[in-house]
């Protein structure tokens, strides 16, 4: 495939290391609250501040979560991992150590499918899956010529998943990114929200020439945290790379840092990276056994993952592909879904209100489906049995949606049910056509299309509340008389 | 609190050995206040027992025995700790130790050497040197100190007490500050193996905060036994070299005549891989020992030393001057075996032999030995200075006892005999959680050995 902006003749290849928080309520090691948001070093204790004497006790939730994690993605599961210590120095690392897993990690050799643009569905391996802790949070713009450290976040668990070289595009390493979230959000372990750092990346790049199979030299690209900038942090980077090769340059194995403000990367300073962490197993913690039963049950309560729901929604309710993965983009949404059809409504049309007012309403609201999903389906059935027009329908849904009650009941309360009386709608006929004699006349004079003009005045002189089939004919009648 | 008193007297009496580091005045305090508090239905109830300065309390500061922890009073106290006090059992004090328990004669703390309570121009052994002299002198029966290569059993042996390292496992080390984690336990010092025992059963037992505790009820004493018979001895040749200092080896046949006189058969065994034992301990425990004090970097607590402009100046300043010079040196070597490029050469074959070491041991059992009968030592308590400016030779004084801590098991220091007024200690060595048969034995030798005359 081109490249873009470097000109054709080039390839990208991209990896990603994703870190991803597990939803636990204490931390990896300690019973300390994971929850965001809380004044700085109030979740804290000798555990995950790392004083002297302290000892890691697993938290036997983030195991189940990052087992759950691992088998969604296809991985093997192994029965033995070992945690390993990863050694630097750094003050929001208490420890001077991070607790992780090293060589033998819990899972390795899964997939990740996704849909891309050019090349339709990219399967990515997975190599490995591993569990580890977070560490502390250091903040530089707090206090002038020093640094804050916040140990809240030192010890949460985390998962990082390593990603195989099979990305080939930046748009591509964003597709993987969204699917992956999907997956983490679907299963139930993450919040995967990029904003609270619950969910992280970073970027293996490299470039080479079309038809080349060999990897070149990569680089690391730290510092992505949002979605937004997953894909232009990886195009700046792919270009700087492209432009260095094509004017005589040499890609050299370094961390870039993404920033944000200037859409720019830069080299981390040499002195920041390039460490040697000294793994080695860690000995406060027994190497982490599952026994085949742990893992079968996990793997038993997996939840239908997004792929084979939405193949299903196709297949069950006569969807197209692109309903179907509208529908079943997150799990709340796919359930709503049928939760609407299961209380009445008509397949497609349950389909079509969700995508386009339930999602809208969703949207501006925190992701919240206000309207009930018997009611939605209530809803429906007025439009369906005539006593709603669509239009109607709609302003009951948002009436709903903002207060709350029964579908029928606010339609009649905005004096918004079709009156499909035909003595009324005739009335209202007959003061349109009273009012406009010259259109009348040219009506009379084949010009036809009038038609539509004279359903819009009865429609307005009725408030929208007449039955559109119903006047038209009444009109037919009277223009023919 | 007369009680509180007596004992706040007598350990003040004996300030001359620098063994507590705890002041008088915080001492008589803090023995009032405990001994107000303290249940008197607890089995230890009213024992005083001084506790090693890398062990955390509530009371006292934890130092051990560094200047970059010097004042420092940790928010929490070691599980070992909690369970002596509900015992009844009153903190005595923090003991002078080796910096980080690095040492083998308690020369390396930064707040002096330890003198031994017979002989001041000697050395009480150490890391545990403190808690040792304490109960050599009689100013406490029982005190807790740490082993990791033998920091419990060998001053026991130079200062004749008895001086037991658990089973790894069998004791909680929360709250005992990290050396070599992979081998640190905390051991018990008292005047007799029942002071010493039960002190230990104890602090013995499951601990939910630490993962490497084993999932047990604490340790059951037994009953002193009227023989040994049925008990089968092994003596690994390895252990009785010719080189051995002669008043060890003459106090130690003599054990081994009473053994036998006790009804126990004895017979000699070999433990093959003995001689990798002390360069596998010191790539092993340096190793862990360089990631375990990375913590001590000066930002969040201890002194913060000056002279520094930036991050990495402020870590030099204060690790290079709140650590002293064998603790630098084993981390210097700790963090080169575990380097890229070396750690295959070092760690990974480091681990590799304490395996080997761990199987012979297992061999030995697995062919009806129930016990192994060897000298702590290889020489009585040596001279203060005289193996300072040759670290291999103070390493060398462990060599009886690093393999129990690389391979796990549980044994027991008990004086054996004198030489010209220094004690000896002999060493029972027994199978992983089974510290019941060893103290059964070391009760009926206890019984019987002339502890305090020459062989």
């Amino acid at each position: 495939m081109a490249a873009g902006a470097g000109g054709g003749g080039w390839e990208t290849v991209i990896g990603l290391e994703t870190h991803v928080q597990l939803r636990t309520k204490s931390k990896m090691f300690c019973g300390c609250s994971t929850a965001f948001g809380a004044p700085p070093n109030t979740q804290v204790c000798p555990v995950c501040l790392g004083l002297p004497g302290a000892l890691p006790a697993p938290n036997g939730a983030a195991i189940r979560l990052a087992v759950r994690g691992a088998l969604a993605l296809g991985c093997t599961v192994h029965p033995k991992s070992i945690f390993a210590r990863k050694n630097y120095f750094y003050p929001d690392l208490p420890k001077g150590y991070q607790i992780s897993q090293h060589d033998q990690p819990l899972a390795t050799n899964g997939t990740l499918s996704f849909l891309a643009a050019e090349r339709g569905i990219v399967t990515a391996t997975i190599v490995r899956l591993h569990v580890e802790e977070d560490a502390g949070k250091s903040i530089h713009d707090r206090f002038a010529k020093a640094t804050a450290v916040d140990l809240n976040r030192s010890g949460v668990p985390l998962i990082e998943i390593v990603g195989g070289p099979d990305l080939r595009s930046p748009a591509e390493a964003r597709a993987y990114l969204l699917t992956l979230k999907q997956l983490l959000e679907y299963i139930g372990i993450s919040d995967c929200d990029m904003e609270k750092g619950s969910l992280r990346v970073d970027a293996n790049v490299s470039v080479r020439r079309e038809g080349e199979t060999a990897l070149s030299t990569r680089t690391e690209v730290k510092n992505i945290n949002s979605f937004a900038f997953v894909e232009k942090a990886l195009s700046v980077e792919r270009d700087r790379q492209i432009a260095l090769v094509e004017s005589g340059g040499r890609v050299t194995q370094q961390t870039m840092l993404y920033d944000s403000r200037e859409n720019s990367v830069r080299p981390q300073r040499s002195k920041e990276e390039s460490h040697d962490y000294r793994y080695f197993p860690e000995p406060d913690l027994p190497p982490l056994l599952l026994t085949p039963e742990f893992v079968a049950e996990e793997q038993s309560e997996l939840p239908e993952l997004p792929s084979a729901k939405r193949d299903r929604f196709a297949a069950q309710y006569g969807l197209s592909r692109e309903h179907a993965t509208v529908l079943t983009a997150s799990r709340g949404v796919a359930e709503y879904y049928e939760n609407v059809v299961r209380a009445g409504a008509e397949q497609q049309a349950a389909a079509n209100w969700v995508m386009t007012e339930a999602l809208a309403d969703a949207k501006d609201h925190q992701e919240h489906l206000r309207v009930p999903a018997a009611g939605l389906a209530q809803l429906i059935a007025l439009v369906k049995g005539g006593t709603l027009s669509h239009q109607a329908a709609k302003r009951v849904f948002a009436e709903v949606a903002a207060k709350g009650g029964d579908p029928r009941t606010v339609a009649e309360a905005l004096g918004l049910v079709q009156v499909g009386d035909s003595s009324v709608v005739a009335a209202w006929v007959t003061d349109v056509l009273g009012s406009h004699a010259p259109e009348v006349g040219r009506y009379k004079n084949g010009e036809t299309k009038l038609m539509a003009f004279f359903l819009g005045q009865v429609m307005r002189a009725s408030k929208g509340k007449a039955d559109p089939k119903l006047a038209q004919r009444v009109l037919e009648e009277k223009l023919a008389s | 609190m007369s009680d509180a008193k007596a004992v706040a007297d007598r350990l003040v009496k004996s300030k001359r050995l620098n063994a507590l580091l705890t002041p008088p005045k915080e001492l008589r305090s803090a023995l009032t206040a405990q001994a107000s508090a303290a249940r008197p239905t607890g089995v230890l109830y009213g024992m005083p027992v001084a506790v090693k300065d890398n062990i955390c309390t509530l009371e006292f500061t934890t130092s051990c025995g560094s200047r970059i922890l010097e004042g420092y009073r940790s928010p929490y106290e070691a599980t070992a700790v909690t369970k002596l006090k509900a015992a009844g059992a009153l903190i005595a004090g923090k003991t002078n130790c080796d910096e980080f328990a690095m040492g083998s004669s308690t020369e390396f703390s930064a707040f002096g050497r330890v003198l031994h309570p017979i002989d001041k121009t000697r050395v009480p052994g150490g890391s545990s040197g403190g808690s040792a002299a304490l109960v050599g002198s009689g100013a406490v029966p029982a005190a807790l100190g740490s082993e990791t290569g033998g920091s419990v059993r060998q001053p026991a042996s130079f200062c004749g007490v008895v001086g037991i390292k658990p089973t790894y496992g069998r004791v909680s080390r929360y709250g005992l500050v990290a050396f070599g984690s992979s081998l640190d336990q905390i051991g018990v010092f008292g005047r007799s193996v029942h002071d010493a025992a039960r002190v230990l059963s104890v602090i013995s037992g499951r601990d939910p905060r630490d993962a490497t505790c084993e999932d047990r009820d604490p340790l059951r004493l037994p009953t002193v036994p009227e023989s040994l018979q049925g008990f089968v001895i092994g003596l690994p040749r390895e252990y009785f070299p010719p080189e051995l200092d002669p008043a060890v080896r003459r106090a130690c046949d003599r054990a081994v005549r009473l053994l036998r006189d006790l009804g126990a058969a004895v017979r000699e065994v070999s433990l093959p891989h003995t001689a990798y034992a002390v360069p596998t301990y010191y790539v092993i425990a340096p190793a862990e020992a360089s990631s375990n004090l990375a913590r001590y970097d000066g930002v969040r607590y201890g002194p913060r030393f000056d002279g520094h402009a930036d991050l990495r100046g402020l870590y030099r300043a204060t690790r290079g001057q709140g650590f002293g010079a064998e603790v630098r040196r084993r981390i210097l070597v700790g963090t080169y075996v575990l380097s890229a490029g070396f750690y295959d050469a070092y760690y990974r074959r480091a681990q590799q032999m304490r395996a080997l070491i761990a199987q012979d041991f297992r061999n030995v059992f697995d062919r009806g030995v129930d016990l192994l009968f060897t000298p702590t030592t290889p020489s009585p308590a040596f001279k203060a200075g005289e193996k300072l400016s040759d670290p291999i030779a103070m390493y060398m004084s462990d060599i009886f006892t690093v393999t129990a801590n690389l391979a796990g098991v549980p044994a027991i220091s008990l004086p054996v005999g004198q030489v010209k007024g220094l004690p000896i200690g002999g060493q029972l060595i027994g199978q992983a959680f089974l510290e019941d048969e060893m103290l059964e034995a070391a009760y009926a030798l206890e019984r019987v050995v002339p502890a305090t005359d020459e062989a």
